[in-house]
Parts: C-alpha cells; structure tokens; sequence
C-alpha cells in the first residue's frame, strides 16, 4: 500500500515556522518509527498545532525539512497527502450534513464510487459506533460522536500516519476513554499516529513515546518512564495542616533538598524531588522541627506536571 | 481494523462534481437558507409595488413591471454576500483543512461552491420571478425573453460573487462579512434604478445612479424582458461581471490556495 522501504514513518529536521516576530515552531527535529503512537505534549501556544499542520502539508515551513511514510514534505506534498490522514483541533466536518453524508462525501473524493462510496461510510459508521446517528445532522451531535465521527472520517483509506490534533480536549471522562480504546485500537491495526495533547496524563496513557513541547521547542523526548527518571526518580509530596505556613515551609524544603519546590494550582499542596528516601525523612523531620503541622506527605516518582514543570521551569496551563 | 487500501485517483472533474453534491445536500437539509434569501426581496416587491406603485406609476400593475426586473438584480447581489459568508464559517469550522489535507484538485471545493451559488441565484430568481406572476406581471418577451433575463441574472450573481468570496477568504468572522458586504452593497442598490427613474433626483445623485452599475444590470434586465434590449445595454450590463471575474477570480484563487 505504502512505501514500507525504511523504519520511520516521521522524520524531521530542524522545522521552523514563524508568523511575523513569533516562531511558532522554532526548530524541532523528530523521529517517530512506524506503527507506534506518539504524543506531543505541551501548553497551550507551544506549537503542536503548527508542527502538525507543517507535517500534514497544509503550511509550508520557513526552514527544515521532513519526510512523511518516505515522501519529502517539499518535493513530494501530493504523496504525503496520500499516506496520511489529519483530525485537526477543531471538528473538520459538515455540520449541516448527516453523518453518513460526510463519509460518503470523503469517500467519493478519495475516489470510491456510488455503492462502494456508501458502503465504506457505513463501515466506518458501524466501526465508531455511530449507526444509530448515521442519518442525523452533525450539528446535533454530542461532542464524543463528533470526535468520533472526525476520526472516522480520517479513515476512509487507511492512512500510513494519522495525525490527531488534541483528539479528547473538552470531552467528557466516558467520551475520553471511547476515543482512547480507539486509538489504541488504530495503532494496534498497524497505524503509526502522532498526536498532541495537553493532558499530561494521556500522553502517558497512550504514547510509547512523549516529545515535551514548549514555545516552538522540543525540550524533552522519551518514554514516559525516560522523562520521569531524568527529573529525578522521587517526589515528596507535603500537605500542611495550615497553609498559612506554606511559604516557610517551601524555603525549609528547597534548603533541605537542594531543589525548587513547586505548587499545586489550588495552593494547597508542596511538591518537591528528593533524591533519596533518606532525605525526604530528613526533610519532613526538618518541617517538623521548625513548627508546621504536617497534614500529609507521600514520597512518589514524578508526575508529568511535575517533569514540565522540573523541565520549563513552569507548570503546564491548564487552559484549552 | 483491516486496512482499507486507497481506489484509484478520480478525475479532476469527479471531485468537483462531488463537492456539486454537497451544495444540492445542503439545500435540502437547510431549506431555511432560502428564506433568508427571499424574505427581504418579497418584502421589498410588495411594499413598494402596493405602497408607492400607484404614486410612482400612476397603477400598481405597471410598477410591478417596472420593479420586478431590477428587484431580481438586487436578490443575487443580496446573495452572494451569504456565500462569502458561507465560505467564511467553512474556513473557521477547519473544513476546508480536511478538505486541503486530501490528495484532491485543490480547486474542487471551490468549483462546488460556485455550483451552489449558481442554484441559490437560480432558485431565489425562480421564487421572486413566480410571486411577480401571481401579482400580476407580464413580461412582454414572454418566455425567451425571461429565460434571457434569467442567464444574464446568473452572469452577474456569478460575477459579484468573487468580491465576496474574497471577503470570506480574507475575514475570519461570518458576521463582518455579512456587516461589510451590505455596507458597501446598500448605497450601490439603493442609489440606482431598481426603484425609481432618476429623472427627479438632484443632480449629483443622477450622476451617480446613471452611473452606477447596478442600474446598467437592471436596465438590461428591463430590456430583455420588455423584449426591448439591445447588445449595447446587455454589454454595458455584463461590463461589470466580466471584468470582476477576471480580476478577482486569480485573487480568490490564490487567497484560497494560499496557507492560513
Ligand atoms: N495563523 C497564525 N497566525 C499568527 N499566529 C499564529 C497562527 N497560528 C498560530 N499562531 C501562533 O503560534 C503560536 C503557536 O500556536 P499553535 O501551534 O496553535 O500552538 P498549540 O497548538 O500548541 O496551542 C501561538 O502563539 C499562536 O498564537
Ligand atoms: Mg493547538
């Protein structure tokens, strides 16, 4: 089907984008072996969006380059086009047309005709799930059979990559997890699938690898245990009784530990690396000693707000 | 999942014909569309057709006559501001992402929108034209001369059409469009002959409306169905079309092929 010479289905060299003073994308090299699911993971405005619209043809970059599935971004769009598919971060789908129209639209574009056309778009309505909402309009859709329905229109032909543009941002938990089954269920077909999110946690649910993004910048790229061991292997988490104290306390652990204590957003809570066990004990001794009630602590590896944190310097927005 | 392999590459032609679909699906699941596009121009007919046609024409009947050629005029020019607002959400829904992101003509999304606009014009004409008759106009050329009438009203619904195309490529917001468009549309409309003959206006205005070529459209849309025109009045008519066509459809073509 594709052109399966070589193992990468992802390679880029030194991409950059800017729109006037800002670069969104600010030189990012990447790798990404084929039939794997790998995640870009950053803030809001890092660039994922860019760095995929890049990668899918629909911008052309200021300078690099990179090869999609074997096919030059530069010499070779129309290819690139063939071998993969893009859900981007907004419902690419007609929302006054049913469901099953948007498919058969798509399929006939790919070049499948009259019943064969139909025929793939109840398919792929069957395999979503959505043959009950086949013959509704898009506009009333719920979000999750709209992501859906947005996925499966990326499916048509079966793409060498799929790139998936903040696939569960503003999904409900149940809706989330229905994409995530899916998308495991993609990359267990065969299909390599690049995808950005926000969510600390699905990247980890999801991707064999992370790239850690930040103002157009890959800070950070490995397996989700690589990145946790390179911040450090062990967290001290501390709640105080009183959260008055938190500011002493915070200045106690950065002296006791050697590292910069970071909060959580409800300020409620102290996270910091210790190195050890032992000085995580002599930490919370050391609270202890200099008069804060301590609610709580646990002595855990890293989340990945933490590594963002550990790695930027600045906890990840939560906004979308 | 088995992996659904790619059907041999459609020809330029099939993928604009798909996208014809389109518009022709819209149009049945959003027939409301063509209410915005009617109501104004009915209302226009028969308020100044019952409520100034006997003052202006000395009897309703002969106003209609008079009204009705030019009223149609204004129906596709009104129109083509709703495409541009169209294309507008399209472009901010990142439809036309997908859409860009297929191994496809890069113009075909675009020749079906053309496709549907051309409808649009056609079915609206066809509504406006139909409550006329029930009202009492007789276009003197009879069928011909209609029919006549009706392909130069195409010509110019698909000439304007590119400005707004334009705009709809340029503005992110459906809303500024339509703000925009019919601020520069209304005094084009309204300072013409649709409504009344300039004969009674101040000088400077008569300039204008003389002028103006929304009043050289619906004088020869008047001529072709009073079975008077000559080639010199649909010439000066489509003069404004023709050249809007060759100026602006490179622009929308590169705006529209040009990254966002
Ligand atoms: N078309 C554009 N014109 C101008 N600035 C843009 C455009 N697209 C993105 N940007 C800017 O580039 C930066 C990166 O944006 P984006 O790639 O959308 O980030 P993300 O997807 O990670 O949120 C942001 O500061 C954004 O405002
Ligand atoms: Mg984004």
């Amino acid at each position: 089907m594709q052109d399966d010479t070589g193992t990468a289905a992802i390679r880029a060299r030194g991409l950059k984008k800017s729109f006037g003073d800002l670069e969104a994308v600010a030189g990012i090299d990447l790798d990404v072996p084929k039939g794997e699911i790998f995640a870009i993971l950053g803030p809001n405005g890092a660039g994922k969006t860019t760095f995929m619209r890049l990668l899918a043809t629909l911008a052309s970059p200021d300078a690099g380059e990179a090869q999609v599935m074997g096919h030059d971004l530069a010499s070779a769009p129309d290819a690139v086009r063939g071998a993969i598919a893009m859900t981007g971060q907004f419902a690419s789908l007609d929302e006054d047309l049913t469901g099953r129209e948007n498919l058969i639209l798509l399929a006939r574009l790919w070049g499948f005709r009259g019943r064969a056309a139909r025929a793939r778009a109840d398919d792929l309505l069957s395999e979503f799930d959505l043959s009950d909402a086949a013959h509704r309009q898009v506009k009333d859709y719920s979000g999750g059979m709209r992501r859906r329905l947005d996925i499966a229109a990326s499916l048509i032909v079966t793409p060498g990559v799929l790139f998936l543009d903040e696939p569960t941002t503003g999904l409900d938990p149940t809706a989330r997890q229905k994409v995530w089954r899916l998308i495991r269920g993609l990359a267990g077909s065969g299909v390599t699938v690049l995808l950005t999110t926000q969510y600390l946690e699905e990247a980890d649910q999801l991707a064999r690898r992370i790239a850690v993004v930040d103002k157009g910048r890959k800070i950070a790229e490995g397996t989700s245990r690589e990145l946790k061991s390179a911040v450090g292997s062990g967290f001290l988490h501390v709640a105080l009784a009183d959260p008055a104290g938190l500011d002493a306390a915070t200045e106690v652990l950065e002296t006791q530990l050697g590292h910069k204590v970071q909060r959580n957003a409800e300020d409620t809570r102290l996270s910091v690396m210790a190195e050890t066990p032992e000085a995580a004990t002599a930490a919370i001794t050391a609270l202890l000693a200099a008069g804060h009630e301590v609610a709580d602590f646990a002595l855990g590896s890293p989340s990945l707000e933490e590594v963002f944190f550990a790695l930027t310097g600045t906890p990840p927005e939560d906004d979308a | 999942m088995t992996p659904v392999p790619r059907p041999p590459r459609p020809s330029a032609f099939s993928n604009a014909l798909t996208f014809g679909w389109r518009a022709v699906l819209k149009f049945r699941h959003v027939p409301e569309q063509l209410f915005d596009l009617v109501m104004t121009p009915i209302m226009f007919t028969l308020l100044f057709t019952f409520v100034f046609g006997g003052a202006l024409a000395g009897s309703t009947g002969d106003y209609l006559q008079f009204l009705l050629p030019g009223i149609l005029v204004q129906t596709v020019i009104f129109n083509s501001v709703y495409s541009g607002m169209g294309l507008s959400t399209d472009l901010g829904k990142g439809l036309f992402d997908r859409f860009r992101s297929l191994p496809i003509w890069p113009l075909a999304p675009f020749a079906g929108l053309m496709v549907g606009d051309i409808l649009r014009h056609l079915i609206a004409g066809l509504i406006i034209l139909g409550i006329g008759l029930v009202l009492g106009c007789r276009p003197p050329a009879g069928l011909p001369g209609v029919i006549g009438a009706f392909v130069l009203l195409l010509a110019i619904g698909f000439g304007t059409g590119w400005a707004f195309l334009v705009l709809g490529l340029l503005i992110r917001t459906p809303m500024t469009v339509m703000t925009l468009g019919f601020t520069v549309l209304f005094p084009l409309v309204f300072a013409s002959n649709i409504m009344v003959q300039p004969d009674t206006m101040p000088g400077w205005l008569r300039a204008f409306v003389d002028r103006n070529p929304v009043s050289h459209m619906t004088t020869a849309m008047r001529d072709l169905m009073a079975g008077t025109a000559s080639a010199g009045t649909i010439l000066l008519a489509l003069a404004l079309p023709v050249a809007m066509t060759l100026v602006l459809a490179p622009v929308v073509l590169w705006l529209y092929r040009r990254e966002r």
